[in-house]
């Protein structure tokens, strides 16, 4: 069976029935993602709590991105022919931080700035060993048959 | 005004475009030679130069082509705000009195396309890169995307800036896009980064611009239309301030350093918005503009749109923006980007400006932005 693994590690707990993405809390009450450990915090260097972020949030704003990134350092599983254009926003998650990701909702005109987004952890690509990349996104909650994802 | 102890005495520029088999040096041999011509001086008299560049490591590796004279050189680089810096330190150099006559130059030649690089260069994680995050125009259509929510600009108002760019374009023979597109064209032009389509967008290219200084109370010696240097600062992004490549953003925000960069330059030339006759700002991208124009004090938020449907930032308006068609028309060459708008500045100043004249200037305004959230504002008058 093909392993399901995330992008990198500490990015967001999986595999988990209610993934979320992972963020460092220092004494004053901010929190960093992505989590690092240490933070210098009024003349301190202390260590982070490392914190499950809120997984529903309002949309901030957005943008698109209409052709293949420059490769490297994008590496979809794709080329410039079969490459779909993404759009990518900052989502406020409440109490937390405003996090940038890459949207399931590839269209403008079917975002809106405000509306609730709840975070998707979806497969990216395929590794040399043949484990299946996980990446997280975040989707409209109120689509209504959008929130397939994106590959 | 306060007074100034800088004078600009000669400037130059190689127009910047696209030239296959031309190094990014010899472009800059072109614009010091002008800028040496329009000074009246010979190249041994110069006594330091301050060079930027992104793609050339050793810019300053131009004194081969101008001869070895064995002056102190520096290489130079604050991302796009760099030909602020060169222009500062040649100036400073002077002013703590090392020397009495030194040169600002720039140059770049950029492949084409997007700029790419690994995301470690700026401090950021791999995955960052591989998931196509590690763009810098994403912040560029996300942050006009929330700006046109919070302040109530439009479409069309974006479209005004670029075709305001391209009409100045036009009107300048040393622009690099002189062909002028209507709003419709603008706007019905692909998406680039929504909202801001293929038009609305300058391109990385080539060239080179340079520029001389000298002790303010030596300038009549060299020219009889010295400019004075009257301001020069640059500020790094404080907390909470919405910036390029940010996985995530605190809750609470806070002003771009444009915002400070340009209250500093007021406060350091005695003057106000008010005060200021001819404008250049970054223009990576029309929304960017729009903003700008805030952030630098010439309008409030949203004032934009009334502002720019009434032609006030058009050449004979009440400001004139980016009179030489800015980045949006003349392509952004890293390196030599900053000191193409002193050059743009300086001949306004001196009313040489032709076609694309701003009638009596006196005071020009200079502003730059760029990655990793670094602004510059340079004033310049008469």
């Amino acid at each position: 069976m093909t392993r399901q693994i995330p992008l990198a590690e500490d990015l967001f707990t999986w595999p988990a029935e209610q993934p979320a993405l992972i963020g460092g809390r220092s004494s004053d009450g901010q929190i960093v993602f992505p989590y690092r450990r240490y933070r210098i915090v009024g003349g301190v260097r202390e260590e982070l709590e490392r914190v499950e972020l809120p997984r529903r949030g309002n949309l901030w704003t957005f943008t698109t991105q209409r052709f293949r990134p420059p490769s490297p350092p994008y590496a979809g599983d794709d080329d410039p022919e079969t490459f779909q254009p993404f759009a990518v926003g900052y989502i406020e998650l409440p109490g937390a931080v405003r996090v940038e990701a890459r949207l399931t909702e590839a269209d403008p005109e079917k975002l809106a700035i405000g509306e609730e987004m709840e975070l998707r952890i979806l497969p990216f690509g395929t590794d040399d060993e043949g484990n299946q990349i996980m990446f997280y996104a975040f989707a409209p909650v109120n689509e209504g048959g959008h929130d397939d994802g994106v590959q | 005004m306060a007074s100034s102890d800088i004078a600009i005495i000669g400037v130059g520029l190689h127009p910047f475009g696209r030239y296959p088999g031309k190094s990014a040096l010899e472009m800059g041999e072109e614009a010091v030679f002008e800028a040496l011509t329009d000074a009246g001086v010979e190249w041994p008299a110069i006594q330091a130069l301050y060079a930027g560049s992104m793609e050339v490591k050793n810019p300053e590796a131009i004194v081969g082509l101008l001869g070895l004279t064995g002056i102190p050189g520096r290489a130079v680089f604050t991302g796009c705000a760099t030909g602020a810096t060169s222009l500062a330190m040649a100036a400073n150099a002077i002013r703590l009195g090392e020397h009495d006559l030194t040169i600002a130059i720039g140059l770049d030649k950029h492949p084409r396309g997007a700029f790419s690089d690994h995301p470690s260069v700026s401090g950021l994680p791999d995955w960052y890169g591989e998931l196509g995050l590690f763009l810098t125009t994403h912040f560029f259509g996300m942050k006009i995307n929330r700006y046109m929510h919070d302040f109530g600009i439009t479409p069309m108002t974006l479209a005004r800036a670029a075709a305001k760019a391209l009409r100045n374009g036009a009107a300048n023979p040393r622009a690099w896009r002189r062909k002028p597109l209507t709003e419709d064209e603008i706007l019905t032009s692909q998406y680039l980064n929504y909202p801001l389509t293929q038009y609305m967008y300058c391109g990385p290219n080539e060239g080179a611009a340079a520029v001389v200084l000298c002790r303010a109370d030596q300038a009549h010696r060299y020219t009889d239309t010295p400019v004075y240097l009257r301001a020069s600062t640059l500020f790094s992004r404080r907390e909470g301030a919405f910036e390029l490549l940010s996985p995530a953003l605190p809750l609470e925000s806070a002003p771009s350093p444009t915002v400070f960069a340009s209250r500093a330059a007021y406060e350091q030339a005695g003057i106000g918005p008010q005060d200021v006759d001819v404008i250049q700002l970054q223009d990576t991208d029309a929304g960017s503009e729009i903003i700008h124009l805030a952030e630098n004090g010439f309008c409030q938020d949203g004032e934009q749109e009334a502002l720019l449907a009434a032609g006030e930032t058009e050449i004979g308006g009440r400001l004139p923006v980016n009179t030489d068609g800015g980045l949006l028309a003349n392509g952004e060459p890293v390196g030599a980007s900053g000191l193409r708008q002193i050059y743009e500045l300086v001949t306004q100043l001196r009313g040489r400006a032709g076609d694309r004249q701003v009638d009596g200037a006196r005071v020009g305004y200079a502003h730059l932005y760029g990655a990793p959230g670094t602004a510059a504002v340079t004033i310049l008058s008469r």
